[in-house]
């Protein structure tokens, strides 16, 4: 099987596979600031004293969890033309697909986040006359974000993976660009191997990343 | 300057405070005792709005607690609160935790909130620990950091909710050094505590409190003269003789 392993498959096919690199980097990157910044104004409205807000977001959360990626990528790709009236392209409805759907995930990430800040720091923070929301502000996300950290970073990593499955509708992303290489050239075994090694060492550098940021925030 | 009414408040079910009054005049030293859970903490709690309670009337300096239009964060910046652990916020300098509220709340520039929180820390004997982070500060340094944290806002009564009993025992007394100092400068306070010591020094009155409700209201004279209830007698003995 590896007898004709051929390295210089991989080189010539550099350029296609780094143009799939960046579109895998851009949707992880908008995914994961834009679910993020979504993700915390979903949160606050899942603790929320107003009921309305909080069902809302729980209903929000419920719906994208329940619903396999895959299938949202899918609806977002021919519904979000339909909303906006014209079409958009395949890339800017999977950005808002995959921002909308990590924005669940992050939104309970950050929910608990929130409420592993003990009660008394709140009270602190409110009885030297900060507002509800300076108290939220200030005191309370700075620190639940400190604890967040590697469980943020983690859920990136997932996220990361989870790129490829824009194949569905047709975009190049790293894993796909691959793959297309791999068909045209018949070279599988050189192409899946390269792009195997690729997705670990990204990964495993994340994961070495959070495992030291642990270390860093623990209090 | 506080009043309190006929105060009650339930936990759902539980009923933790039961029909509370009491008050402390201007510069007044009042030391509130009680077996655990019989509600001195809340009922301080409630003072400054912490804690809600369904029923009578809290007022402070002639504003009501309770009442729905009252701001709270505003009545809040005019007392301070000391909590029993401490409760710096741990991701800021022990200086920024002292200049954080001088800045959001009463609005003074950061190099004004600076020179402040200096002046407070050296008078809390803590000036060398500006720069470092509360967790690497001991208890009793946290507690006297946090006494600066709450001098910032210049309340006109301080709240301690247990300061000391979460200090170990050889470092209750620099904790109770600055609070008798500020109880004779004259401060209005109300002390949850159990240093009966402290209480007999500066306390003006010493309220017991038992299940929920204020059982003996009286001055320290009385209280520790003898005069008072077969239940404060009883909390009273356990605690000193331990």
């Amino acid at each position: 099987m590896f007898e004709d392993f051929d390295f210089q498959v991989i080189v010539e096919a550099g350029p296609i596979l780094w143009q799939g690199m960046l579109i895998t980097l851009l949707l992880t990157a908008v995914a994961i600031v834009g679910g993020i910044l979504l993700g915390t104004v979903l949160a606050l409205m899942r603790l929320s004293r107003f009921g309305p807000l909080s069902f809302l977001a729980g209903r929000y959360v419920d719906a994208f969890r329940s619903t396999p990626l895959i299938l949202v990528i899918f609806w977002f790709y021919f519904a979000v033309p339909i909303v906006v009236g014209r079409p958009i392209g395949g890339l800017y409805s999977v950005l808002i697909a995959f921002t909308l759907f990590e924005a669940a995930y992050y939104c309970e990430i950050i929910r608990a986040g929130i409420q592993s800040i003990r009660r008394p720091q709140v009270h602190a923070g409110l009885a030297l006359g900060l507002t509800p929301w300076q108290t939220m502000k200030s005191i309370v996300l700075p620190q639940a974000f400190r604890n967040m950290v590697p469980v943020l970073l983690t859920q990136a990593i997932v996220l990361f993976q989870d790129t490829s499955l824009v194949y569905v509708v047709g975009l190049k992303d790293f894993l796909t660009a691959a793959d297309l290489v791999a068909v045209r050239d018949n070279r599988v075994v050189e192409l899946y191997m390269f792009a195997a090694v690729v997705y670990f060492v990204l990964c495993l550098l994340g994961s070495l990343w959070v495992r030291r940021l642990k270390r860093q925030y623990a209090i | 300057m506080i009043e309190v009414e006929n105060v009650s408040k339930w936990f759902e079910d539980f009923h933790v405070l039961k029909d509370c009054s009491t008050r402390v005049d201007k510069g007044e030293v009042v030391v509130v005792c009680g077996p655990s859970g019989s509600g001195k903490s809340t009922l301080i709690k409630c003072i400054n709005g912490l804690e809600p309670f369904q029923e009578g009337v809290i007022t402070v300096d002639g504003t009501s607690v309770g009442d729905p239009k009252t701001n709270l964060p505003k009545l809040r910046a005019r007392i301070g609160m000391l909590f029993q652990n401490f409760e710096l916020f741990p991701h800021m300098k022990v200086l920024d935790n002292i200049c954080l509220s001088q800045i959001k709340v009463l609005g003074r520039d950061r190099e004004e909130a600076r020179v402040r929180a200096a002046q407070l820390l050296e008078r809390v004997d803590l000036s060398d620990q500006a720069d470092k982070h509360p967790a690497q500060l001991s208890g009793g340094q946290q507690q006297r950091a946090a006494i600066a944290r709450a001098l910032a806002i210049d309340p006109i009564a301080m709240l301690f909710d247990e300061p000391t009993s979460a200090l170990d025992p050889e470092m209750i007394n620099e904790v109770l050094d600055v609070m008798v100092e500020l109880a004779q400068e004259g401060m209005t306070m109300i002390v949850v505590t159990h240093e009966m010591g402290f209480a007999r020094l500066v306390a003006d009155r010493v309220v017991f409190m038992d299940e929920g409700r204020i059982e003996e209201d009286c001055t320290k004279e009385e209280f520790f003269g003898g005069e008072r209830g077969s239940r404060a007698q009883e909390f009273l003995s356990k605690i000193l003789t331990h």
